[in-house]
């Protein structure tokens, strides 16, 4: 294994921009951490923490030099590759009829991340099951994710509303990154472990001044995994939990859930795994070029369900019931694997601070005492 | 398609109103120009010397109905009409006709509008779509110009207008914006406000005032526990859910709710 | 998936483009409904089996799923019939012979009639419901003799008119076909008196919701198995490709897994409100 300081993580910077990527790394914008384009490791959120909690974001300042020392940035990898808006095709009217043309979605430049997290990319990895590996797919993802580049790093710092560990996952990047990054700050200096995940993540390291990694660094890097798997801000008790959701269907939970949410949707467009869209037509004033665009929607809208005659999700219950549901089961049957990868982010950004594993709890609650009152009355009557 | 030979014929009718959305219909004249090219501007009074007899493909309808000849008007104007849009609070939601609700009207009245004096004659104000079918109501007080452009040339092509009924937050995340309340402890009426406007207080990180009134499935009264979170008091409530779309029945049963609680001195406001 | 292995084809067009198909004929059956038969202005007619919808497009105004009315035979053009409701239906039914308007698809699952032969079949069709379950009907009119009893149930609001009425009589008079048509047309006139074989009877139903929980209901108290009745289901639907989740019930993307499913399936589904 291979190490590097601060200026090599500089040159990796710079390496992927002479092999042709536009690199995306954590800034710190707003006072959160977001995902924008960098030109190098001056532009990274030096010495910056955050604190989240339900509907509870703060950027703090970690009193130390760590440039990775976040947990997760305010959207995964999603608003990138799949972003809230694009158009699909444009249609010009001929005279005989119109044509359709494909909008292009290659980006100029093939996308490099730099601080992936292990949950965005099993985010990353849901979005491929649903958007690219089935009878259609959706073209446009197709043409940005191509070539993608990922610098994942190893989470140390995970924050409130962190469960990954419960959701099969882990601080530590498991797959499908080309080259993986701990971060080590301690007395023999600031310093990144590096992995290697792909041909090409070994092409790009060359470009960089690496020495070997001494044992203790392996050593230091296991124990900040071991430190921040333990220390997740909430947990999830996924044992049956396909199961629990569609037998709490009925459940009285849902109206108490209800009163508080707010349909706001905001859960659903921080949520890495979400793919749910909405067309819409434009037209020039003289209606002879008209787009088709695809933007972001949500189940939680009104408008979501419309069909001729009215809403088919009515009530705020049958809302948050759909968007709970489909994430941790509905995504099983569909695509065979959870919707839900741990990342916290609807927790977090929530305004309401509704908690998703607080509800699924809940949930699972109300089933085992439903049952119990059953078998009592079932007692009673006998 | 159809073939139209003609361009659709568009008339815009005042009813009653208030000073504001006059000024805005007339604000809006640059953009309607542009449509012009597409649409026939056949009837505008106010605006223009446009004064082609009817019927009309699409009539827009500003202002509510306060008198018997009103009532006879505006049935009129149906019947001359393809579609027929009402525009801006008063002719969707009767202007100010709740506030006969409010037990302070006077101290209302000055918040909302800028000459009081002329709320007087709109004691029996009533929504358009009392009277007769309508379309499309087109929210606002007063109405976003790009909206009401929209909706006319939607309407002129036979399609349904673009106007989102979902909440500001929506737009606010496409926008990319961080979440005020929740990254500055910033109060934001978001969660419960119809989107439109882009997201536009947010994006300056200010919390959302509610301008484009209640989205479609709005929860004030979840809305109203969270902005206290943030420690909003009642009265600041009170003015959040009365600045711009008073009328709308959810922001007014919410806006009641906290004064009565402040009314019976109450530390919690009830459930 | 790895990063690098996700595969693209950058020169087909996305299955996001509808197609222009010119409208060959027109036909009006009722005050609000509309039949037109399109052919491709470029490239080969579709393909389909019944039961299919395609996503139709009318130009600059919006698009929409409609299902296939025309029989599935090699060199019919693709027939769709369509009820005024909204600002696309509107556009569509109004479009005349010789407009062009924009086809995607066949999108979702067949109605496979013909797994009936030997057997009865029945249709349960609810207003514009019929339209879905012509292709099927025409199927097992032209195979007539392999099926024992075939039934036709329509019913329609008052007001909303009869649709193919010429040929409901054709298949009744010419093709032994039982047929109980009405306002508010019930099951109990079928099952009052059933001359149908419970376990060797395959129901195709399409109409409101409501209305085919109450007759797949009603069939399976009567001895059918759940998994012989069919029922195609409606939802919003904004791509009919498994893209966009407007249509999905619980684990079921009705695009894709549907629209016709089997009954058993759609119990669970259909057992819980605003699912
Ligand atoms: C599988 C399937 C098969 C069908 N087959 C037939 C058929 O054979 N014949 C037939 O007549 N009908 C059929 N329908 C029904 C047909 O699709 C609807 O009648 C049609 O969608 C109505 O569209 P509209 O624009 O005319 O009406 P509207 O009621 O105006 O619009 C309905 C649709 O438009 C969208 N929509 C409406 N308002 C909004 C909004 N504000 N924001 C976003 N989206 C909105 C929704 O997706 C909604 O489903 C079928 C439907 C399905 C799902
Ligand atoms: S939770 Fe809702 S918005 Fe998210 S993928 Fe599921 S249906 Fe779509
Ligand atoms: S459901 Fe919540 S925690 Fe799970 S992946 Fe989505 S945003 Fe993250
Ligand atoms: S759960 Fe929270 S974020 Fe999601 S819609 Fe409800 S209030 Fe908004
Ligand atoms: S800032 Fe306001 S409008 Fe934007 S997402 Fe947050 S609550 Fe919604
Ligand atoms: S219609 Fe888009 S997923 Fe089914």
């Amino acid at each position: 294994m291979r190490t590097m300081g601060l200026a090599g993580l500089d040159e990796l910077v710079a390496a992927l921009g002479r092999a042709g990527y536009e690199v995306y790394g954590p800034r710190a914008r707003d006072g959160a951490i977001v995902l924008a384009p960098i030109a190098g490791v001056a532009d990274l959120p030096h010495g910056v923490g955050d604190t989240q909690d339900a509907a509870f974001y703060r950027l703090r300042d970690r009193g130390d030099a760590k440039v990775f020392g976040y947990s997760t940035a305010v959207q995964g990898l999603k608003p990138v590759l799949f972003p809230a808006h694009e158009l699909l095709w444009k249609a010009r009217k001929t005279p005989i009829g119109f044509d359709v043309e494909d909008a292009d979605a290659t980006p100029p430049k093939p996308r490099a991340f730099l601080g992936a997290r292990d949950c965005d990319l099993r985010a990353l990895a849901v979005h491929d099951t649903v958007l690219a590996s089935r009878e259609f797919a959706d073209k446009a993802y197709g043409q940005r994710r191509e070539g993608v580049f990922v610098v994942a790093v190893t989470c140390s710092d995970p924050c409130g509303t962190c469960f990954c560990v419960s959701q099969g996952g882990s601080p530590k990047p498991q797959e499908g990154y080309d080259l993986a990054l701990t971060e080590l700050l301690d007395g023999d200096g600031h310093r990144f472990l590096v992995e290697v995940g792909s041909e090409r993540g070994a092409e790009i390291l060359a470009e960089v001044t690496t020495t070997d990694a001494p044992p203790t660094d392996t050593a230091a890097a296991d124990a900040v995994v071991a430190e921040a798997t333990a220390s997740m801000g909430r947990t999830l008790d996924t044992s049956d939990l396909h199961d629990v959701m569609y037998a709490a269907a009925d459940s009285p939970h849902w109206d108490e859930v209800a009163a508080r949410c707010l349909a706001c949707t905001n859960c659903t467009l921080v949520c890495p795994t979400c793919f749910c869209t909405s067309v819409e037509d434009t037209t020039d004033l003289t209606k002879s070029m008209t787009e088709r665009h695809r933007v972001w929607d949500s189940c939680f809208g009104s408008r979501f369900s419309y069909i001729h005659g009215g809403v088919v999700r009515e009530s705020g219950k049958s809302r948050y019931r759909q968007w709970i549901t489909h994430k941790l089961a509905g995504y099983q049957d569909q695509f065979g694997l959870s919707g839900c990868v741990g990342c916290g982010r609807c927790i977090t950004w929530c305004p309401a601070a509704i908690d998703i594993t607080a509800e699924a709890a809940a949930l699972r609650a109300g089933l085992t005492t439903g049952a119990t009152d059953a078998l009592e009355t079932a007692g009673e009557t006998r | 398609m159809t073939t139209t030979t003609t361009t659709p014929t568009v008339a815009v009718w005042k009813f009653a109103s208030c000073d504001g959305c006059q000024l805005n219909l007339l604000n809006a004249e640059d953009e309607l120009l542009d449509v012009a090219e597409a649409v026939t501007i056949a009837y505008f009074p106010e605006a223009t010397r446009a004064m082609l007899p009817g019927p009309y493909d699409v009539s827009i309808v500003e202002g509510s109905i306060t008198t018997p000849e009103e009532v006879e008007r505006i049935k009129h104007v149906r019947e001359i009409s393809g579609a027929l849009i009402t525009i801006g609070a008063c002719a969707t939601h009767g202007g100010i006709q709740a506030l006969r609700n409010y037990a302070d009207v006077e101290e209302y009245t000055r918040y909302v509008y800028a000459h009081p004096e002329y709320i007087e004659t709109l004691e029996t104000s009533t929504p358009i779509s009392e009277h007769v079918k309508v379309d499309f109501e087109l929210r606002g007080c007063p109405v976003d110009k790009y909206q009401l452009v929209e909706v006319i040339s939607a309407f002129a092509q036979g399609r349904r207008p673009r106007i989102p009924t979902y909440s500001v937050c929506v737009e606010c995340k496409r926008a990319g914006n961080i979440c005020v309340p929740v990254a500055h402890g910033t109060p934001c009426l978001g969660p419960v406000t119809q989107a439109g406007c882009g997201a536009i207080c947010p994006s300056f990180n200010r919390g959302c005032y509610a301008c484009f009134g209640p989205q479609d499935s709005q929860n004030c009264h979840g809305m109203a526990d969270r902005l206290a979170a943030l420690g909003m008091t009642s009265e600041e409530m009170i003015r959040a859910y009365r600045t711009f779309n008073a009328t709308c029945e959810p922001f007014q049963a919410e806006s009641l709710r906290h004064e009565r609680a402040r009314k019976a001195g109450a530390e919690e406001v009830e459930a | 998936m790895t990063a690098t292995d996700v595969v693209r084809d950058a020169t087909a067009p996305g299955p996001m483009a509808p197609r222009p198909f010119r409208v060959v004929a027109r036909r009006q059956d009722t005050h609000d409904t509309a039949t037109l038969d399109l052919i491709p202005l470029y490239g080969e007619q579709a393909k389909w089996r019944s039961g299919q919808f395609m996503m139709l497009y009318a130009f600059g105004v919006g698009e929409i799923a409609v299902s296939i009315s025309g029989g599935a035979l090699p060199g019919e053009p693709l027939r769709h019939t369509i009820r005024d409701v909204g600002a696309v239906s509107h556009a569509l039914v109004s479009s005349q012979v010789g407009d062009v308007i924009g086809v995607r698809g066949p999108f979702g699952t067949s109605w496979d009639a013909m797994d009936a032969v030997g057997g009865d079949v029945m249709f349960i069709a609810g207003g514009i419901g019929l339209a879905p379950l012509r292709p099927s009907i025409l199927e097992a009119m032209r195979r007539r003799g392999e099926f024992r009893h075939v039934i036709l149930l329509y019913g329609s609001r008052p007001g909303e008119g009869f649709l193919f009425t010429d040929e409901i009589e054709d298949w009744e008079r010419n093709h032994g076909f039982t047929v109980h048509q009405g306002v508010r047309a019930g099951l109990a006139a079928v099952t009052s008196a059933p001359t149908f074989d419970p376990d060797h009877l395959l129901t195709l139903a399409c109409g409101p919701d409501i209305m085919m929980e109450v007759a797949a209901k009603t069939l399976v108290g009567k001895g059918v198995p759940a998994d012989k009745v069919r029922l195609s289901m409606e939802r919003s639907m904004h791509c009919g490709i498994g893209l966009c989740g407007h249509c999905q019930m619980r684990e079921a993307f009705l695009c894709v897994d549907g629209p016709v499913f089997n009954y058993d399936q759609l119990i669970p589904l259909l057992a819980t409100e605003e699912l």
